[in-house]
Order: structure tokens, then C-alpha cells, then sequence
């Protein structure tokens, strides 16, 4: 970790702290035992803040609901998760203001915030000043523990936006002067893109680096991303502190085909389907924090039962996540994480709704397989209605027009359109009952 | 036992018939539907009507009591009268005891609360006039005044104004006229029982004049009957006259209601021959002249042509999440009529339907809409702005009772021309140099829209093979252009094989 990471006030939860605590919170769930810490003062689950829980306002929009990310944000920090990650541009540009309220109910050294700079386009120097100033304002600081450079994946890309409009700069005088931490990068892309970036720690000194690691990313990346296995060598060789993002991809691994699922279960049936994905992150020494974006309290404390008194994977049971990621890539899940960088699609389709609705039926076996499968009547019109009542019609797949403007801007490197147009010849097939 | 017999067929029919216009089970009781007599003779059903007419001369007006939905309603009011009315009698007879046990000397008014009926002539201009206009109306294509008070179509969209309100398939016009129907029937059953069927339907009257001739009836034994009256005071119909112990056969509609009340037995349900024992006869006045349907109003809602540069929402800004708002489509002009497939012909369809609203309620995509114009009121159209009219859907030309759908299969579908699409390149991305699309290409089932770089242009732009285009309207519903699509069907006046 950099020099100016020394912000190292141990607020570990002891059992008994941690007993109080679970006394005095509105759960019932009594959680103890200590937050695993790779790093001192870092816990290594950390909160994600793109998936706070909305609800419907007086007006039919969907806002955040403070109340409950207050509650969240108050388990989270009494059970030693302390790192907040958030961006500008999350949950419609709400995101940062909903977790700035929450912690700034809690003294400043008792939480880390980790934001982003969110430009992706081209851009200009007063933007990004400007976004960054902004996010300080926010927070009501005068310091930021971990600032990101927002999902890059090129030489060329971090050149256009950071390099070449003074932002980073204008970054490393921050770091310098204290406001920032730690600098760091998020990334998605291919090998070829990381070595570039990578070799840039010479010039900067990356303090840490972002990526989404998980045991299907480890060996199976989607489309042209880089192998999570490459990408933690890489940094671990250069011992840069990594920040894992989508240790579940998006929930996937959450909710794995039934058949998989069982294979889970029968090892460890008391455990949760999600707790595997994060214990196997865990289990990685150069991990500071892994991110996972807790919509619900069950998640939360889900996740606190595997990370409290953590007991990392021994090598038998990391190969055999291994072997259940390869079976996986038999399904033909789309792989979205749901992360929402697609959206909105200007003409109103639901990206990642259809892919969740096309995911869902996959993983719970309600997906209609042929004409000849038992069930198929029942099935089909399942189906169908169920797709109905999940995506209203304007909403839906068929309407996609593919001016693929959502594929430049998805991290998992999917073809939305062409994954659209599959999902939507499925469907076509199985309302016409031309199914082989 | 004929009144128990008659009330069990009856409860199955409205229950099949009601389900059916709910949208349930068409494959049990569709049949139910394809028994009515006005469908049945707009569709040339001779089968079902020489069936009708047949039951009629032997048995009565049987049909009015067990097959007609509206007969089966009316009944089911009275019968709600009749049981509030003994319940309130009942009460009130309590009451009366109460106060005598007391040794009240108050007075009371006794009031009558159950119904009674007592004989009335018949209102047989006003019943023939309408037959008449009825029958004239059919010949000059003015089916919509007579499915107003049809009682089949009535019934059918009284219910749907109940079932599908706040459904985007309602529409105002449907919802009053459902209401109003309904509200009509029920005052006139509660106030004066069947009067609705004897006085107004043409369906009852047509019937009527068979009915009096038929060979089985109930008929009123002289010598055993003591004039008490009951028959007559229990007759929905009000068509028993005690008094001279005739009933008019025209009128009856065979309940048998006056057969189980009848106390000396005097009451009979039996073969009586061709004997007339109704009071006068007189044989249908036709009427001509009758007023000229307004087939002018073709147009459809006058939708103003919104232009529609840049119709479609583009984000503002690069925040991630959340769901562009999606205008609603608005109907295009149509040059003519968009009917099903199976119609025929747009005439030929408004000549047969009696827009009881049965396709509206079995069409699953949205396409077909009761019409609010005067000209076809209430008359189904399709359009295209909620869905398109899917390939593997014939449901509407299954259900249709009165042969203004006629059935077709879905591989007869393909290829029935009812529309063609054609292009309007203001309205069309690509065209405008905005988005590529080719979206309407990529959805068309017949393979009728090629993309096509124009001339001078980098852009493909879509054409129509005119001859290929079935109408459809996946093209229609699936283009990006909002609130008017860059793709609009036209319907063809008469239907034909591509």
C-alpha cells in the first residue's frame, strides 16, 4: 500500500463489540467474530454502492431509499466493513449523495470512501476537476481514501481522458498535497490493454488497482476481458493492493443453474450459494476489499457470516469452484452483471431486465429446452406470460433497433444487440412453437 | 322438472358464455357462442338457424330462456328480485307479529315487496317496427344499429365493460354503451320482468312468430283451474291472461315457472297441435324507408400527424441506470380499414359482425379495438400500436360467432394479403440520417421489407415489396419512430392471396 495509505486506526470488531452491536441494531441476527483484514483497517468485504434499494416515490420514479441504505450503512460499519465504493455516475448519479448521508452519521475516521472519476467520453479538463470537486462536496472532506480512474482498458483510453486533458495531473498534485490517498484505476479489457496500463506503475505509482475477479473470471473472462488469474499475478508480482468488483458477478453466482447449485449444497448445505464466491476471493492475501453491492440486509449479513472468523479455501476446494466454472460455460447465460452502464438504452429497452429474465428461467430450470421435453405445453405458456409480465412490451427485446451504442459501453464486453437478438429469436421460436 | 331442467342448461350457457367473453376456455364452450341466432345468421349459418327455428315450432321460444345470454341474465335479476322481495316479506311479516304479541295497537302499512306480474297486452307496433328496421338495417349494412339491442352482442359487451375496465383495451364508448346497456336491462327486468324481450329484441320477435305455432306449449286446463291467479302473477312474460285462460304463445318463453306454481295441476306443458290459441295475429309489417346509415365517417380518430424529428429519447447525460421513457404510439392514418385475417373483405366484415366483442376479447397482442365511430360503433378495427397481429394467432377468426372472421389456420394466415405497409422516410431513422436500424426488415414474417442503400445515400433505407406484405404490422409496432411510426399498413378493401 502507498505511503499515504497510513491511515491504519484499527476499529476491528472484537466478539464483544461485535455481540453489543447485534444487540442494538433493528437485526435479529447475531453476528460475532472478527472482520477479516488483509490489509490493517481495511475489512476485505466491502460495500459496493451501486446497488443501494430503491423504492417508488410519489411520483412513480424509482429513488433510493435512505432510510434503509442509513440501517445497512449502520450494520455494515458495526461489523467492521468499512469500505464504501461509489461513482458519480451510479444509480442514475445518486449514489454518491445516498452514501455521503449515511456516513457522515459516523465520524470520518471511522469509514474509507472509495469514488471515482467518471468521464468516458471526451472530455475536458474542467469536467474532470470538477467531478472531483464535487464528489469532496459531497462527502463533506477534504480527502478522499481511494480515488479511481473509472473503468479504463487501453493505453489509448487512459490517454484521451486522463493523460491528455491534465486530469491525472492534476491528480498525482492531489495525491501529493494529501486530498487523495490512494490513486488507483478500475479495469476492464483485454491482456494487451493491461500490460499497457500496468506498466504505467513506474510513472505513477498505482496505490491500488480494481478488477473483477471471481472463480469464473479467474479462467473464464467474457468475450476479449482478461483472465482474472493473469490479472492478480500481474499485480500481485508488483504488490499492488487489488480492490475485487463483481466477486458475484452481478448475483450470477448467487444463482447458479440447479444442477450446480446441488453440487454446492451437497458440500456445504448450510451454507449459502453466494458465500462460496466470496470466500474464494477471501481466500487471495493480496485482496484488500472485495466489493459486493448488498441491496438487503440478508445479503449483507450473508456475506458478515463469511467473513467473520473467515476460514479461507483450501486448494481441493478452489479447484473444485474451478471445475463448477467450467461446467457453467455449458449454460447459455448471458454473462451481465447487471451493473447498468448499458442503461438507459434510448429506446427504452430493459437490457439488463431481459438478460436477468433470460438468465433466471436458465438457472431455475423453467427454460423451455424442446417440443419433445415433458411439460413443454405448460412450460411455454409459463414462459411467455412470465416474460409479459417481467418486460412490458415496448420494452422488450424485439424492439432493439441495435445501434449498438449500449456495447461500447459495457465492462463485460457483451454484444448486447446480438445477445438481444438471440434471446429474442428464443422467444419468437417459442411463441410460434417452431422450438426443434 | 322442466323449470329445474331449463334453470341447469341455462346456468351452464351463461356461465360458458360469460367465461367466453372473460377470454376462458374457448376450446369447452366456444360452441355456446356459435348457437346464437343473429351471429349465426350473418354468418349464413343455415345449420344452427333451421336447428333454432325448429326447437322454436316445436317447443316454444325455449331458445329465450336456455341459449340467449340476455334471457338467462334477466332472469338471474329476477331472480334476485324475487328473493330480496321474500326476504323483506319476511321480515316485515316478523315484524308484524312482533307488535302484535306486544299488543300494539300501531298501525302498519303492509307493503308488497315480492314482484307481480299480471297480464298485459302486447306492444305489437313498437315489436314489429323494430323487426322491421332490424331486418332493413341488415340489408343496407347498418349492422351496428342492430347489435345496439341484439341481445347476444348487448350481453357480450355489458360484459366486458365490467371485465375489461382498466385494461388498455377499453375504451369510452364500449364502457358507456356496456354501462347503459346493463344498467337498461336490469331496471327493465326488475320493473317489468321480460318486457325487454317481447317488446324490443328482434331476435325474440323473429322467434315469436314461429312460436305460436308450436307443437308442445303450456296450456291451461279449464275445468281444473280456479282463477287464482298465480300463473299470472308469477308470468315474467305477462302473457298469461287467467281470466280467459289463453296465453299468448308469442310471448312465452317457455320457463315453465307457471307450471310448478300452478296448485291444481291445472297448468300443463304438452303436445297441442297446430291449433292458434294465441289472442290476434299479425304477420310483420316490413317497413321500408328506414333511416340511411352514415357510412360517411370512415376516418379514424383524427390523430394529428405529430412530427415526430427525433421522436425517439436520447439520453441526456451518461449516468448509468434508470429507463427511457418510451412515448406511446399513436394510430396512423390508414387509407382504408385494417380488418382480420379471415374478414374476407372490409365490407363483408361490418355486414357480419354484431360487435359482441368476442375477437376483442380472445385478440392476446392488443390489435383489435372496438370502434368509436359512428359509422361502425363499436365494430372492431385492428391496429397496431400495442402489438401486431402475430403469426401463430388465429384466435380471433376461431371465436368469431357471426362469419364476419371466418376461420383460417395459421398457414392459410400467411398468406392472406389484408394490408400493405409503406414507408415514410420523414419519419425513418436511417432515412434522416440518424441511427441505422432495420428493424421492420429484420421482424417482417414475409420477408416483404429489403434494406436498400438509396441512392446518394450511405444509409440503408427499408422498401416494401407490396406484394409480398401480408399487413401484419410487426413493421408497424416494432419501429423505433414514435409517436407515429416511419412504417405504416394500410388496409386492403378486399382481402387477397399473396
Amino acid at each position: 500500500m502507498g505511503a499515504g495509505a497510513a491511515v491504519a486506526t484499527i476499529d476491528a470488531c472484537t466478539p464483544d463489540v461485535a455481540k453489543k452491536a447485534g444487540k442494538a441494531s433493528t437485526s435479529n441476527k447475531d453476528l460475532h467474530g472478527k472482520m477479516l483484514q488483509n490489509y490493517p483497517g481495511i475489512g476485505v468485504l466491502g460495500y459496493g454502492c451501486m446497488r443501494w434499494p430503491q423504492k417508488r416515490n410519489e411520483q412513480g420514479r424509482n429513488v433510493i431509499d435512505q432510510e434503509e441504505v442509513n440501517r445497512l450503512v449502520d450494520f455494515a460499519l458495526e461489523h467492521g466493513v468499512n469500505y464504501f465504493d461509489t461513482s458519480p455516475v451510479y444509480l442514475g448519479g445518486d449514489s454518491e449523495r445516498a452514501t455521503a448521508e449515511a456516513l457522515n452519521r459516523h465520524p470520518r475516521d471511522k469509514w474509507k470512501i472509495a469514488t471515482k472519476m467518471s468521464v468516458f467520453n471526451a472530455t475536458t479538463y474542467e469536467a474532470c476537476v470538477e467531478m472531483y470537486r464535487n464528489s469532496l462536496r459531497i462527502f463533506k472532506t477534504d480527502y478522499l481514501d481511494y480515488y479511481l480512474l473509472h473503468g479504463i482498458g487501453t493505453l489509448n483510453d487512459f490517454n484521451t481522458r486522463f493523460k491528455n486533458t491534465g486530469a491525472m495531473d492534476f491528480l498525482l498534485k492531489e495525491r501529493e498535497a494529501g486530498h487523495i490517498k490512494n490513486l488507483g484505476f478500475s479495469f476492464h479489457g483485454n491482456q494487451e490493454g493491461f500490460d499497457q496500463i500496468i506498466a504505467l506503475h513506474e510513472q505513477y505509482h498505482w496505490d491500488f488497482v480494481q478488477i473483477q475477479m471471481n472463480y469464473v473470471d479467474w479462467e473464464h473472462p467474457n468475450g476479449r476481458n482478461t483472465r482474472a488469474d493473469y490479472l492478480y499475478a500481474e499485480l500481485d508480482k508488483r504488490e499492488i493492493p487489488i480492490v475485487i468488483m463483481e466477486p458475484l458477478r452481478g448475483g450470477a453466482l448467487s444463482d447458479v443453474p440447479a444442477q450446480i447449485a446441488d453440487q454446492l449444497k451437497a458440500r456445504e448445505p448450510e451454507r449459502s450459494i453466494a458465500s462460496w464466491a466470496f470466500r474464494y476471493v477471501g481466500s487471495f492475501p493480496r485482496v484488500l476489499t472485495a466489493l459486493s453491492g448488498m441491496t438487503y440486509m440478508e445479503h449483507l449479513q450473508d456475506n458478515l457470516e463469511s467473513f467473520l472468523d473467515f476460514q479461507p479455501l483450501d486448494d481441493e476446494e478452489k479447484k473444485f469452484l474451478l471445475d463448477v466454472a467450467t461446467l457453467m460455460e455449458d449454460y447459455p447465460l448471458v454473462k451481465c452483471t447487471a451493473c447498468n452502464y448499458c442503461m438507459p438504452c434510448p429506446y427504452g429497452i430493459n437490457i439488463p431486465g431481459i438478460f436477468k429474465f433470460y438468465n433466471d428461467n436458465i438457472t431455475a430450470d423453467t427454460f423451455v429446452k424442446s417440443k419433445e421435453q415433458k411439460d413443454y405445453t405448460r412450460k411455454r405458456r409459463k414462459y411467455l406470460l412470465a416474460y409479459n409480465e417481467a418486460i412490458p412490451t415496448v420494452r422488450q427485446a424485439d424492439h432493439c433497433i441495435a445501434c449498438r451504442r449500449c456495447e461500447r459501453d459495457c465492462p463485460q464486453n457483451i454484444r448486447i444487440p446480438d445477445e438481444l437478438r438471440r434471446i429474442d429469436r428464443y422467444i419468437e421460436s417459442l411463441k410460434r412453437e417452431t422450438l426443434e | 322438472m322442466l323449470r329445474k331442467t331449463r334453470i341447469v342448461l341455462a346456468a351452464l350457457f351463461i356461465t360458458g358464455i360469460t367465461l367466453l367473453f372473460l377470454g376462458i376456455g374457448h376450446n369447452w364452450w366456444g360452441w355456446m357462442a356459435k348457437l346464437q341466432f343473429l351471429p349465426s345468421l350473418l354468418a349464413l349459418n343455415f345449420a344452427v338457424i333451421i336447428g333454432i327455428l325448429l326447437l322454436t315450432l316445436l317447443s316454444g321460444r325455449i331458445y329465450c330462456s336456455v341459449i340467449c345470454p340476455m334471457g338467462i341474465f334477466q332472469d338471474l335479476v329476477l331472480w334476485i328480485r324475487r328473493k330480496g322481495g321474500e326476504k323483506m316479506q319476511k321480515r316485515q311479516a316478523r315484524r308484524i307479529r312482533k307488535l302484535k304479541e306486544q299488543g300494539s295497537d300501531a298501525r302498519i302499512t303492509v307493503r308488497q315487496y315480492t314482484k307481480k306480474f299480471e297480464y298485459r297486452k302486447e306492444h305489437r307496433l313498437v315489436r314489429y317496427s323494430v323487426l322491421a328496421l332490424s331486418v332493413v338495417s341488415i340489408f343496407v349494412s347498418g349492422q351496428m344499429l342492430i347489435a345496439l339491442i341484439a341481445p347476444y352482442s348487448a350481453y357480450g359487451r355489458m360484459v366486458r365493460s365490467i371485465a375489461a375496465t382498466g385494461t388498455d383495451s377499453m375504451t369510452l364508448p364500449l364502457l358507456v354503451t356496456g354501462l347503459l346497456t346493463l344498467v337498461i336491462i336490469c331496471l327493465c327486468a326488475w320493473r317489468w320482468g321480460r318486457e325487454y324481450c317481447n317488446t324490443v329484441c328482434p331476435v325474440g320477435t323473429f322467434l315469436s312468430l314461429f312460436s305460436r305455432f308450436s307443437l308442445f306449449r303450456p296450456v291451461i286446463d279449464e275445468s281444473k283451474c280456479v282463477n287464482c291467479a298465480r300463473c299470472a302473477r308469477g308470468c315474467k312474460a305477462s302473457c298469461i291472461d287467467f281470466k280467459t285462460h289463453k296465453i299468448d304463445y308469442s310471448r312465452c318463453v317457455d320457463c315453465f315457472d307457471c307450471i310448478e306454481t300452478c296448485q291444481e295441476g291445472a297448468l300443463e306443458y304438452k303436445y297441442a297441435g297446430f291449433c292458434k290459441c294465441t289472442p290476434k295475429d299479425a304477420g310483420p309489417a316490413v317497413k321500408a324507408g328506414a333511416d340511411s346509415v352514415d357510412q360517411g365517417r370512415r376516418a379514424f380518430l383524427a390523430t394529428g400527424v405529430v412530427v415526430a424529428a427525433g421522436s425517439v429519447v436520447h439520453a441526456q447525460d451518461h449516468m448509468h441506470g434508470g429507463l427511457a421513457e418510451v412515448i406511446d404510439k399513436k394510430t396512423p392514418e390508414r387509407s382504408e380499414r385494417l380488418v382480420p385475417f379471415g374478414a374476407g373483405s372490409v365490407k363483408s366484415f361490418y355486414d357480419h359482425c354484431t360487435a359482441c366483442q368476442l375477437c376483442v376479447s380472445a385478440c392476446k397482442n392488443g390489435v383489435l379495438q372496438p370502434s368509436s365511430d359512428l359509422g361502425h360503433f363499436l365494430q372492431p378495427y385492428m391496429s397496431y400500436e400495442d402489438g401486431y397481429c402475430r403469426p401463430e394467432c388465429t384466435a380471433c377468426s376461431q371465436v368469431c360467432p357471426a362469419g364476419a372472421i371466418k376461420p383460417v389456420t395459421v398457414e392459410q394466415k400467411q398468406t392472406i394479403r389484408i394490408g400493405v405497409a409503406k414507408v415514410n422516410l420523414d419519419l425513418c431513422l436511417p432515412a434522416q440520417g440518424k441511427d441505422s436500424c432495420g428493424n421492420c426488415s429484420y421482424h417482417c414474417p414475409s420477408g416483404a421489407i429489403r434494406m436498400v442503400r438509396q441512392q446518394g445515400s450511405r444509409n440503408q433505407i427499408p422498401t416494401v415489396s407490396e406484394d409480398r406484405c401480408i399487413g401484419c404490422g410487426a413493421c408497424e409496432n416494432l419501429c423505433p419512430s414514435r409517436p407515429i411510426s416511419a412504417i405504416t399498413v394500410d388496409g386492403l378493401s378486399i382481402h387477397r392471396n399473396a
